[in-house]
């Protein structure tokens, strides 16, 4: 199971996500992630992981995904939140660097 | 049992008798399912002692090795068969022995391209292709065959401390 709330703070959209991100799960996140970023153009995208329980390499590819559209159109997407299993995810795909990560929302939504 | 010995890398011997099995799944392509078995995985390797790092290990290439099933050999179709058996054996590697969990897969789905199975590079950033990638970092061995119209998959995860030498 995944849960995923939205908040919009002026012009920061900002996902609050739960659960596991799998296969099953996986191709709602991309589609909100891609929804914010590639149709509403929001300027910044902050996803925060912290109740994330498990992600798989659809989850990591998801992500990728909200990476390369904000790239295309010029947004800012920022990964919070990071839990010891999403770092470990991530850490394992070689893929940290290239988000920029922020230890906690309040830096995320910051200048 | 000479059949799962095809399996075996060179210089690692299973010790036939000592071959336990702990637990048989016949499940259906359905990512819905994913999340079930992972607390299944997850409870059986706590039992079987491994670490939790180890854990997340084992039930991460469990996961992604489904995944995989489902996507690659299925093409996301539902409702097709999938075998999965964890059993505890002991292996002789390198002149010790050693206590493992061999995990096997089976699926009637389309042959999978050896050649595919080796993951990408990672330098490489786009979406897809690190599933294999955590399969191999997770385990110890990673192994797979096509016969008979189904592919099999052999992960093994050795527990982390070596086991004293035990005659007969």
């Amino acid at each position: 199971m995944m849960q995923i709330s939205v908040r919009h703070l002026d012009k920061i959209t900002i996902f609050d996500v739960s659960g596991d991100i799998d296969l099953a799960t996986s191709p709602e996140l991309r589609k909100a992630l891609l929804r914010e970023l590639r149709e509403l153009r929001r300027p910044r995208v902050v996803v925060n992981l912290q109740a994330v329980q498990y992600v798989d390499s659809s989850g990591v590819a998801s992500l990728v995904e909200g990476l390369k559209a904000s790239r295309d159109v010029g947004s800012r997407f920022v990964l919070c939140g990071l839990n010891t299993k999403v770092k470990d995810v991530l850490r394992l795909s070689k893929l940290g660097t290239i988000f920029e990560v922020c230890d906690s929302e309040e830096q995320a939504l910051g200048p | 049992m000479a059949r799962e010995s095809r399996f075996l890398n060179p210089g690692e011997n299973i010790l036939l008798s000592q071959k336990s099995l702990l637990l048989r799944m016949e499940l259906q392509s359905n990512p819905a399912m994913l999340s079930v078995v992972r607390g299944a995985v997850t409870r059986l390797t706590e039992r079987l002692g491994f670490s939790e790092p180890e854990c997340r290990a084992v039930v991460r290439a469990v996961d992604e090795a489904l995944t995989n099933i489902i996507r690659h050999a299925y093409h996301g179709q539902t409702g097709r068969p999938i075998k999965a058996s964890f059993r505890r054996i002991r292996v002789r590697r390198d002149g010790a022995q050693r206590a493992a969990l061999e995990i096997l897969l089976e699926d009637q789905g389309a042959r999978v391209d050896r050649a595919k199975l080796h993951g990408r590079p990672l330098e490489d950033v786009r979406p897809g292709g690190l599933g294999l990638h955590f399969i191999h970092q997770s385990m110890d061995t990673v192994e797979f065959r096509h016969r008979k119209g189904k592919n099999r998959l052999r992960l093994v995860k050795f527990l982390h401390a070596p086991e004293p030498h035990r005659s007969g």
